[in-house]
């Protein structure tokens, strides 16, 4: 028992410590990279278009129940007034990060995870590395740098998008007046929440991001699954760890903002 | 270390190369010379080490212990500016052939252009298709690797190999899993082009009639170690015991299947 606790510990920590690197190496590789612009762009373009529509679908949705359930908690104290603070709020300093970061996850860093993950066990990124190429600054640099845009923008998307969806379900269908609803959202927003809204998403957006590419690079390590199978096993391992590692931080950044 | 002298006599120089797996063994001790702009082959049953080897000479793998010269300069595993150096002058071609299957054809071969040299586009371009053009694809410009069969795959792969000029090849089974007339092809296909670009060419390979015929000279691996080296013409008619079992299996085959038909043998006695 002790000694397969001493081996779990080893290993985390040194899981751990490869992860740093391997964040490290990918932006320490920016610098040299070329035709970087083009990467980044195209990066962009697979975090960002692709998963606009679940983002607004979820934004939307997320907004209408928040402006459901805090109108009727609200109206018990006779503060439906209040709804356009509490869908703001609820929106901008957590639900919309969190959300938007899980979403990403869901999708792009699947398929990032999947993607590095056959390459592998084509040997494309064996090519690369053999042709002198950074495999770190070509497939894995110009994703972060794509994540610290897409992800921000996707939560100011998410935070629109919902607070609209609360004065949907709140105003138009609960009877809320709209202009206290939108009054409130307005003097509820300060810039110190949307400062912790941004931080947050661009922290997600690297750990999550990094996380996926680290488990979809590494694919060949696992001891229990090859090919196929070992793909397989990195996506799900980059959706669980990532998606878990979110909410931590999400923790560890709040506190310090609270 | 000698100095680096990019004449060097002696492309390839491997002393002692040493690699294993889980602790056991793969290679035992490999020690080669591949002559500068020869084709060299290397000949053995599969699950010997030959790609293990080559992956070691690519610096994929990391060996064990051993040492490697390219024109007369040690490849280090600290000595990060040889291994940069090796790097720009040698290509790998894999068994897989490793094309990126989300690039078209004329993307594969400008990627390590674009990547590591400093050449323009218009300049990248015009390597790119004189390659194409060499290799008989250049209608194929805007193809993704899935859209093209498994001969023209290689072709490509050797396309990309060749376009940064290279004076290394290291092929990794460059026929497997082809049909004869492709495998004559692909071999002639690397004779040809390495006596138009001069490079040297280090093949592993198990087929031994298309690499007798293609090669300058072969060597021919057993169980981690080597266990003949010389001439096509010295292959084939070594009395070494391998050399004999290796070359002459198609024989044994046939001999051995004379034996089961008569009853005197069965297939567990193989």
């Amino acid at each position: 028992m002790l000694y397969k606790l001493g081996r779990l510990s080893l290993n985390l920590v040194f899981e751990i410590g490869d992860f740093s690197l391997f964040t490290a190496r990918a932006f320490g590789s920016l610098a040299g990279s070329k035709l970087l612009l083009r990467r980044i762009a195209r990066a962009v373009h697979e975090q960002g278009t692709v998963c606009l529509p679940v983002i607004a679908i979820v934004g939307v949705f997320t907004g209408l129940v928040l402006g459901l359930q805090g109108y009727h908690v609200l109206s018990r104290f006779g503060s439906q007034g209040l709804l356009g603070t509490l869908v703001a709020l609820s929106l901008v300093r957590e639900m919309a990060p969190v959300l938007a970061a899980l979403m990403l996850i869901g999708q792009a860093g699947s398929a990032l995870a999947a993607e590095l993950g056959i390459q592998r066990n084509t040997e494309q990124i064996a090519a690369l590395e053999t042709m002198g190429v950074n495999s770190y600054g070509y497939l894995v640099a110009p994703r972060l740098v794509a994540a610290l845009i897409v992800f921000p923008i996707q939560t100011a998307l998410f935070v629109i998008l919902g607070i609209w969806g609360g004065s949907l379900s709140g105003s138009v269908l609960l009877g809320v007046d709209s202009g206290i609803y939108w009054s409130a959202v307005h003097r509820a927003v300060e810039a110190r929440d949307l400062q912790e809204c941004f931080t947050k998403a661009a922290a997600f957006g690297i750990l999550a991001i990094s996380l996926c590419a680290y488990q979809g690079f590494h694919a060949h390590r696992s001891a229990s699954a090859v090919g196929a199978r070992a793909v397989s096993a990195a996506t799900t391992r980059a959706v669980v760890i990532s998606s878990i590692v979110v909410l931590v931080a999400d923790y560890i950044i709040s506190s310090f903002f609270i | 270390m000698t100095a680096e002298t990019p004449t060097h006599p002696i492309a390839l120089h491997v002393e002692g190369l040493e690699k294993s797996f889980d602790e056991k063994p793969v290679l035992r001790g490999i020690d080669l010379e591949v002559p500068r702009g020869s084709i060299f082959s290397v000949l053995g049953p599969s699950g010997t080490g030959k790609s293990v080897f080559l992956k070691c000479v690519a610096n994929i793998l990391k060996p064990d212990a051993g040492r490697i010269h390219f024109h007369g300069r040690e490849l280090s595993s600290g000595d990060t500016a040889a291994r940069d150096e090796f790097r720009r002058r040698c290509s790998f071609l894999f068994q897989s052939n490793a094309l990126f299957d989300s690039l078209t054809v004329l993307e594969n071969v400008a990627l390590p252009l674009e990547q590591t040299t400093n050449l323009g586009k218009i300049e990248i371009q015009r390597r790119c298709r004189d390659a194409l053009r060499q290799l008989e694809m250049e209608e194929f410009l805007d193809r993704y690797p899935a859209q093209l069969s498994g001969g023209m795959q290689k072709r490509l792969a050797l396309a990309r190999a060749i376009v940064t000029r290279p004076e290394l090849v290291l092929f990794d089974e460059p026929t497997a899993g082809l049909d004869p007339l492709r495998r004559n092809a692909v071999f002639a296909m690397i004779a040809k082009y390495q006596r138009q670009f001069h490079f040297t060419a280090l093949i592993v390979t198990h087929d031994v009639p298309e690499a007798l015929a293609a090669s300058d000279q072969v060597a021919l691996l057993n169980q981690g170690r080597i266990a003949f080296v010389g001439t096509p013409a010295e292959f084939s008619i070594s009395k070494n015991p391998f050399v004999s079992l290796f070359r002459d299996s198609a024989q044994a085959l046939g001999e051995s299947l004379a034996e089961i038909r008569s009853g005197r043998s069965t297939v567990s006695n193989l």
